[in-house]
C-alpha cells in the first residue's frame, strides 16, 4: 500500500507506439472531458495502460469495478487506470493475480451472464453482492490508495501537490480566502516582515 | 560525534531519538555526559523530506506490524497499525504538527479533581504545576513556541478563517493560531514557516522543531554524543545487584550488538517503550522488567479524538499553509455539567488528498464518500482532542506468538472507549459540526479517530511505588539507573497535545539524572 509515487504523467499516458511493443493486454481510452484539467496535462487525447500480468478483458472489468466502488462522474477512465494499474502490478504474485481473475468470474456469475455487458445498474447489485468477499476488500483497498494518490485525480479536485519546490505557499495564496472577513490581528498576526 | 566502545559502562545510554530521548540527549551532553543514542531508524533530513503523504509515510513511519483488540473503531480500521508514529532518527518530532500547549494546573491532579470514575484509573501525578512552570519555560524557548517568549503567533491561513468565523459566530472566545512549535519568523537558526502545508511530511524548511535538526547537531557539536540510527534494541539487561547493565540491540547489518551502560533510558514511545520493558523480563523481573506494580504496559492512552469537516460553497484551499496552526480552548476545562469529566481543544487540521481519501471513513466506498472527497476544494477541517480515561485493561502487552525479523515478540494493543470518552466525542463532534455551519457548511463529516499519534501512559509516574513504575522523574521504582523518558510516564493526558510536556520532562529529568550522576549515586 505504501508505494513512491512515479514521475509526472509520462508514466500515467504511455504513447500507443509503446504499448504495441509488448505485454499481455492493454487497454485503450480516450479522454472524455476535453476541456478538463486533466486534458490540460496530457499530450494527447488517447491514453493507453499496458497490462504484464492481467489480461485486457479483466483489466477493464477492473476498472468498471472501481468506477462503482468510487463513483466520480465526471473523472476520467484514465484516473481509474491508476486502480489497474496497481493492481496488475501486485498480480505479479500469483496469488493476487488468481484473487482477481476468480473475482472477475464471481462478479459475472453474481450479475448472471457477463457483469460488465449489464446495465449500471445490474451491475451495481453484483458489486454489492460481494461485500464482504477478499476480492472486493483487495479492489477497495489498492482502489482507494492509487485512485487519489496520483497526479492526475491531483489535478481533477483541484489539490496542489508538492509545494516546497514553489517556495510554499507564503506568497501564493495560503490565506487568500475572501469570501470570509479576516479575524483581528491577534487572532492572526499578519505575516512578519523579516519572513522566512 | 563521539565513538564510545560497547564495552564502556560510563555511558549513558538513551533509546530513541524522538521528542523525549533526542531532548534527553541533547540536555545530557550539554551537562557533559557521554550518551549513545540508540535509534531504530535511519537518519533522513530537511532535504530528503518529500511533499507527497504516502511517500513521507513509507519514508518516515513505523510501519513495523503490531496488532489490535479491543471495541475501539481503530482496530478494525486499521487492524495493523494502531498508532501513527515515526521509525527515524527524531522520531515521531518529523511528523508532529508542532502544536504545544502547557497542561492545565489541575490535569496534574485528574483523581482529586474529578474524582473516582467507575472503570477509570485515575491518579494524580506526583508532581505538580508550579514544579513544571520553570522547565515549561525552558522547552518553551527551546522549541521556539509562538505565543511565548515575545515570539509573535502565525499568521491565520485559509483553514484557519473558516474556523475562527465559524467558532466567533457560535460565541467561543479564545480562538486564535495556537502555540505552535513553528517559527514565525526564523529564530535560533530555523528558517521562517514558508506555509509549505507538509507539517506532517517532515518540514523541508526547518521552520517547525525537530530533534532530527534542532537537539541532535546540538548535541553532536559537544563531541559527547554517539549516535547509531539504525540500531533497533531488543532486550535490556542487569547485573545481579539489580541495575542495569547494558542493552542488547541489532546494529544495521541486522547483527547483535550488546552496548555497556551506566544507566539506561527508555524514550520508544508508550507501546514501544511497554514492549521492550515487558520483553526485558528475566529470573529477577519475572513479569517484564520494573514492573513489581504490574502497570508496565497498562492504562495505555491515546486521547479522545475525532476530527470534523465542513464543505462549502466557495473553495477553502485548506491544505495551503499550516497543517494545525488554530486553535479553540474554550472547551478545555473541566465542566461537568457537559455531561463528561475533562476537557477537549479545537485544533485546525488539514489532509492532503490521498490521506483525505484514506482517512475519511475507513473502509467506506460509493456516493456518500465520493460526493465528500468531490468536495475536497471547498472542505475545512479540524480535529477533536480531549483527556481520555485511564483504564488497567487498555494496555499493551506481547504477542503470544507473533514475532518480528529480530525474534522479538511484537505488540499488541488493546484499547475500549470509556463511556466518558465516547460522551466526550458526541460533543466535541456537537460542538465542531456547529462551528462550520456558523461558519456556512452545507455539509459536515464526522471522521472517526486515526490510528493514534498521541501515545501515552504505559509506564506512569505516581506517588506509590505500587500505583505506577517510575517516580517524578521518570526513574523506576524497581531499578534505579533505569529510566523512562517519553509519554510512558503520564499518570493522565491532558486534555492537550502531549509533546510540550514531553520535553518538559525531559530536560527535568536531565537536570536529575546529572545531579545524580555528580553525587556518584546511580
Ligand atoms: C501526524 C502527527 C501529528 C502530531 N502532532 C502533534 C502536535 O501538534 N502536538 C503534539 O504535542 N504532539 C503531536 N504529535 C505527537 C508527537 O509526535 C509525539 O507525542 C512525540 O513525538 C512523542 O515523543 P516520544 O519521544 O515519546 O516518541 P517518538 O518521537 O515517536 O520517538 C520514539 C523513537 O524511538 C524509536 N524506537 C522505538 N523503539 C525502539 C527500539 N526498540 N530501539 C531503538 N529505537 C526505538 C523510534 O524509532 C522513534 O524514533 C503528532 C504525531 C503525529 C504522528
Ligand atoms: S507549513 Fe510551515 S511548518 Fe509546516 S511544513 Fe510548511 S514551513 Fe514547515
Amino acid at each position: 500500500m505504501l508505494r513512491p509515487k512515479e514521475g509526472f504523467m509520462q508514466p500515467t499516458l504511455p504513447s500507443r507506439r509503446e504499448f504495441l511493443k509488448q505485454g499481455s493486454g492493454v487497454i485503450i481510452g480516450a479522454l472524455v472531458f476535453s476541456s478538463g484539467p486533466i486534458a490540460l496535462l496530457a499530450p494527447s487525447k488517447v491514453w493507453a495502460l499496458e497490462l504484464g500480468a492481467l489480461d485486457e478483458a479483466t483489466g477493464k472489468a477492473l476498472l468498471k469495478f472501481a468506477r462503482h466502488l468510487y463513483p466520480h462522474d465526471t473523472m476520467e477512465d484514465a484516473v481509474y487506470a491508476m486502480v489497474v494499474k496497481a493492481l496488475d502490478k501486485d498480480a505479479a504474485d500469483g496469488s493476487v493475480k488468481k484473487l482477481l481473475v476468480e473475482g472477475v468470474a464471481s462478479l459475472d456469475r453474481a450479475a448472471g451472464g457477463d457483469w460488465i455487458a449489464k446495465s449500471p445498474d445490474r451491475q451495481l447489485v453484483a458489486v454489492k453482492a460481494l461485500e464482504g468477499t477478499p476480492f472486493f476488500a483487495k479492489v477497495r483497498g489498492t482502489c482507494v490508495v492509487a485512485l487519489y494518490d496520483n497526479p492526475l485525480a491531483y489535478a481533477h479536485f483541484g489539490y496542489e501537490g508538492s509545494s516546497w519546490d514553489k517556495g510554499g505557499y507564503l506568497h501564493r495564496g495560503f490565506n487568500d480566502l475572501n469570501w470570509l472577513p479576516d479575524p483581528p490581528t491577534d487572532a492572526s498576526p499578519r505575516l512578519s516582515r523579516a519572513g522566512a | 560525534m563521539a565513538t564510545y566502545e560497547t564495552s564502556d559502562e560510563s555511558v549513558v545510554v538513551v533509546i530513541g531519538s524522538g521528542a523525549g530521548g533526542g531532548t534527553l540527549a541533547n540536555e545530557l551532553c550539554q551537562k557533559g555526559a557521554p550518551v549513545v543514542l540508540l535509534e531504530a531508524g535511519k537518519r533522513q533530513s530537511t532535504a530528503t523530506y518529500v511533499n507527497d503523504e504516502w511517500a513521507s509515510f513509507g519514508q518516515l513511519a513505523w510501519t513495523d506490524k503490531r496488532t489490535t483488540s479491543g471495541t475501539w473503531r481503530v482496530a478494525r480500521d486499521f487492524p495493523n497499525l494502531p498508532a501513527w508514529t515515526c521509525k527515524t532518527v527524531g522520531g515521531t518530532t518529523t511528523h508532529w504538527a508542532g502544536a504545544s500547549l502547557r497542561f492545565q494546573r489541575n490535569e496534574f491532579r485528574a483523581l482529586t479533581t474529578y474524582g473516582r470514575i467507575e472503570g477509570a484509573n485515575l491518579l494524580d501525578w506526583p508532581l505538580n504545576y508550579e514544579e513544571l512552570a520553570p522547565y515549561y519555560d525552558k522547552a518553551e524557548d527551546k522549541l521556539g513556541v509562538t505565543r511565548t517568549h515575545d515570539i509573535a503567533g502565525l499568521p491565520g491561513n485559509n483553514n484557519f478563517k473558516v474556523f475562527y468565523s465559524g467558532a466567533k459566530k457560535l460565541g467561543y472566545r479564545n480562538v486564535h493560531t495556537g502555540r505552535m512549535a513553528i517559527n514565525s519568523k526564523p529564530r535560533k537558526g530555523r528558517l521562517g514557516c514558508m506555509q509549505i502545508g507538509f507539517c506532517f511530511q517532515g518540514c523541508k524548511s526547518g521552520a517547525k522543531w525537530s530533534t532530527l535538526y534542532a537537539d541532535i547537531p546540538e548535541a553532536e557539536a559537544t563531541g559527547r554524543l554517539d549516535l547509531r540510527p539504525e540500531s533497533f534494541v531488543t532486550r535490556i539487561e542487569h547485573d545481579d545487584a539489580g541495575k542495569v547493565s547494558g542493552v542488547v540491540y541489532f546494529d544495521k547489518d541486522g547483527k547483535e550488538q550488546r552496548q555497556k551502560a551506566r544507566v539506561v533510558c527508555v524514550a520508544c514511545n508508550s507501546i514501544e517503550t511497554a514492549r521492550l520493558l515487558l520483553n526485558s523480563q528475566s529470573p529477577q523481573h519475572p513479569n517484564g522488567l520494573a514492573n513489581s506494580s504490574g502497570q508496565v504496559g497498562r492504562n495505555y492512552q491515546r486521547h479522545m479524538t475525532g476530527s470534523v469537516y465542513g464543505i462549502f460553497d466557495k473553495p477553502v484551499h485548506m491544505w495551503r499553509g499550516t497543517t494545525m496552526a488554530g486553535i479553540v480552548t474554550d472547551e478545555s476545562g473541566n465542566n461537568p455539567k457537559r455531561g463528561f469529566t475533562g476537557g477537549y481543544e479545537m485544533e485546525t487540521l488539514s489532509l492532503g488528498l490521498p490521506f483525505m481519501a484514506a482517512f475519511l471513513n475507513p473502509g467506506a466506498w460509493g456516493r456518500e464518500f465520493t460526493s465528500a472527497m468531490d468536495g475536497y476544494a471547498n472542505m475545512a477541517g479540524m480535529w477533536l482532542v480531549g483527556e481520555d480515561m485511564p483504564q488497567e485493561t487498555n494496555r499493551v502487552t506481547l504477542h503470544p506468538t507473533e514475532k518480528d525479523r529480530f525474534g522479538m515478540p511484537i505488540p499488541n494493543v488493546h484499547f475500549d472507549d470509556h463511556p466518558n470518552d465516547v460522551a466526550m466525542r458526541a460533543h466535541a463532534y456537537r460542538q465542531g459540526k456547529a462551528i462550520y455551519e456558523a461558519a456556512g457548511a452545507k455539509r459536515t463529516i464526522l471522521t472517526p479517530p486515526y490510528p493514534s499519534t498521541h501515545n501515552l501512559g504505559t509506564a506512569r509516574m505516581a506517588a506509590k511505588a505500587r500505583d505506577g513504575v517510575c517516580n517524578k522523574w521518570g526513574q523506576t521504582f524497581d531499578v534505579a539507573n533505569l529510566f523512562v523518558s517519553d509519554g510512558s510516564v503520564f499518570a493522565t493526558g491532558g486534555s492537550e497535545n502531549p509533546t510540550l510536556t514531553i520535553v518538559t520532562l525531559a530536560i527535568r529529568q536531565a537536570d536529575y539524572i546529572t545531579d545524580q550522576l555528580s553525587k556518584q549515586t546511580l
